[in-house]
């Protein structure tokens, strides 16, 4: 056996992780090829235009739909931020008894189909005649995205040393001052990764979102379901496009700044 | 001031009751609340009768459960798996070696090309399968190029069969599949496959008997997080199959959104609980739960 071949990648292993690649791009590729055509029928691309990125802006239906996404993931982010930090500093410094059982109730969304979580929400939330609304939507997301936001955090607890803590307490700052002070910006990295997922959990969700959401409260996952087994109108292209667009711009600003700041540790 | 540290180990932290209660209290009442209650709430469901109008009546009846055995139900169950199953089976045999070609790219542009893979999860689902669906109905690219080309006369139809459905299930669930894999393989120790060689071990030896085993909790992994996901996404079978595959998911969302009848959607859930449980537990045997997430 040739002992070099070790690091050595064929042409075929190359065209093949292309093939891979081209497969989970290809319909993007098609949607954002769609969104600047002039043709509204979504199969002959007939010529260049950006009208339905003017006119996308005055469908006002797809609008609101836009906010409230955008809303709901900021919302129940934050609060799934707040309760899943507390709770992981709570169940990475004391032992109690009932932390087994909270933690395999923080598995159990992560585990079991989003489906049953969803009717489970909608029954409950009938049972106790709640009306279905954005709040509804609201306490789902943040459900299931709690548990991701801990386990985020948990990888940077882990590595955690403890003794800048202890040091905060003897110089005389109170559990308050610490945690204000010490341990919330020791873990702001897992923080922000847990806010990310998150938020981008939240946003994607189709399956618990179409439970409970309220009559007149869509999101954008939800109205594109609605019209998927249709015809979907080329503005919802064109809002797509744009959404990829700030994502990646997202991402290098969040490069950018990282890159940043690990050249100013140096 | 007490240091939690020396008392970490002590169960009862009595001096420590309020403060663990303002930390872990909120979100264990929250999940109480809106998870563990309303999961207890369909199991009881389950057992009830349903109300005229919708909802439930308090009368206990194992009717929900006995309807199971409707060949009907019995056959969409059936479906779903052997579906769940070949989704599972094709995204494993797609990224492992899509999993091996990565984990040998230079380090500079490894981070960059496993992004590559997570970046679709920022783009809606439904948008991406509509894409597919453009490309693969009858009145779609493929086949408009075809008949354009004269290779074919009549449109092939593509869309709305049960292979579409499965073709939108290994689509969404690759990356999946791909992350994991990508991990244990990544892992690899070298010089494990280079000492099997010089021992003699022939290419096909050296993959099933240390290569294979070594990588064996990635493919748990990734095949747990392919196969749960592909038994309740009803919305793929919607976009993809049209209304011609039925599958369990589509089923409990019909009973509960359409015929209105809860129970008996609570039930197909009971079941489709259990069977993620025995899945899990199998998966216990062989992998760690922490990988899963």
């Amino acid at each position: 056996m040739k002992r070099k071949e070790k690091k050595q990648l064929g042409a075929l292993s190359y065209l093949y992780a292309g093939l891979v690649y081209l497969f989970l791009y290809l319909p993007i590729f098609m949607v954002v090829g769609y969104s600047f055509n002039t043709n509204d029928n979504n199969l002959v691309f007939k010529g260049f235009t950006l009208r339905w990125y003017s006119s996308m802006f005055s469908n006002r239906s797809l609008m609101s739909s836009l906010v409230l996404t955008l809303e709901l993931a900021l919302v129940s982010t934050a609060i799934s931020v707040v309760l899943g930090t507390l709770a992981a500093i709570g169940m990475h410094r004391y032992d109690f008894k009932l932390k087994k059982t909270l933690d395999n109730m923080l598995y159990v969304p992560i585990v079991i189909p989003e489906l049953v979580i969803g009717i489970a929400s909608l029954a409950t939330f009938t049972m106790l005649n709640i009306t279905l609304s954005f709040w509804t939507l609201v306490i789902a997301h943040v459900t299931f995205c709690v548990p991701f936001v801990i386990i985020t955090l948990r990888a940077r607890i882990a590595g955690f040393d403890k003794s800048i803590e202890e040091a905060a307490m003897d110089l005389g700052a109170n559990q308050f001052r610490t945690l204000r002070r010490v341990t919330i910006p020791m873990l702001m990295p897992g923080i922000i990764s847990g806010a990310l997922l998150s938020i981008t959990l939240s946003l994607d969700d189709v399956i618990i979102s179409y439970f409970v959401t309220g009559a007149g409260d869509t999101t954008l996952p939800i109205k594109v379901y609605g019209m998927a087994r249709g015809k979907i109108s080329t503005e919802v292209y064109a809002l797509f496009t744009l959404i990829i667009l700030v994502t990646i711009l997202l991402y290098l600003l969040f490069m950018g700044i990282k890159a940043a700041s690990a050249k100013r540790q140096k | 001031m007490a240091l939690w540290k020396h008392e970490k180990k002590t169960s009862e932290n009595s001096g420590h009751r309020g403060e663990i209660f303002s930390l872990v209290g909120p979100l264990f009442l929250w999940m109480l609340l809106f998870l563990a209650l309303p999961l207890v709430y369909v199991i009881i469901i389950s057992f009830l009768e349903k109300g005229v109008y919708g909802g439930v009546q308090m009368i206990f009846t194992l009717e929900n459960y006995t309807a199971l055995w409707n060949p009907t139900y019995g056959k969409v169950i059936w479906r779903s798996i052997v579906l769940a199953f070949w989704t599972s089976l094709i995204c494993l045999f797609v990224s492992y070696p899509f999993a091996f070609i990565l984990s040998r790219f230079s380090k500079k542009y490894q981070g960059f090309c496993v992004l590559l893979i997570m970046l679709p999860f920022w783009i809606n689902q439904l948008i991406r399968l509509n894409g597919w669906s453009n490309i693969l109905r009858d009145s779609g690219t493929i086949n408009t190029i075809l008949l354009k080309l004269g290779i074919i006369s009549e449109p092939i139809t593509m869309m709305y069969t049960d292979g579409a459905t499965l073709f939108g299930m290994v689509y969404a669930l690759l990356p999946f599949m791909v992350l994991p894999l990508n991990n244990s393989i990544s892992k690899l120790d070298y010089s494990l496959i280079e000492a099997a060689h010089d021992l003699g071990a022939s290419r096909l030896s050296t993959f099933f008997r240390v290569i294979l085993p070594l990588t064996l909790p990635g493919i748990f992994a990734g095949t747990i997080q392919v196969f749960i996901p592909s038994l309740d996404a009803f919305y793929i079978a919607d976009v993809m199959g049209g209304g011609n595959s039925t599958l369990l998911g589509n089923l409990i969302k019909d009973q509960f959104m359409a015929a209105r009848n809860w129970p008996s959607g609570a039930a197909f859930s009971v079941i489709l609980i259990l069977f993620t449980l025995i899945v899990l537990k199998l998966y216990t045997k062989v992998g760690n739960l922490e990988d899963l997430a």
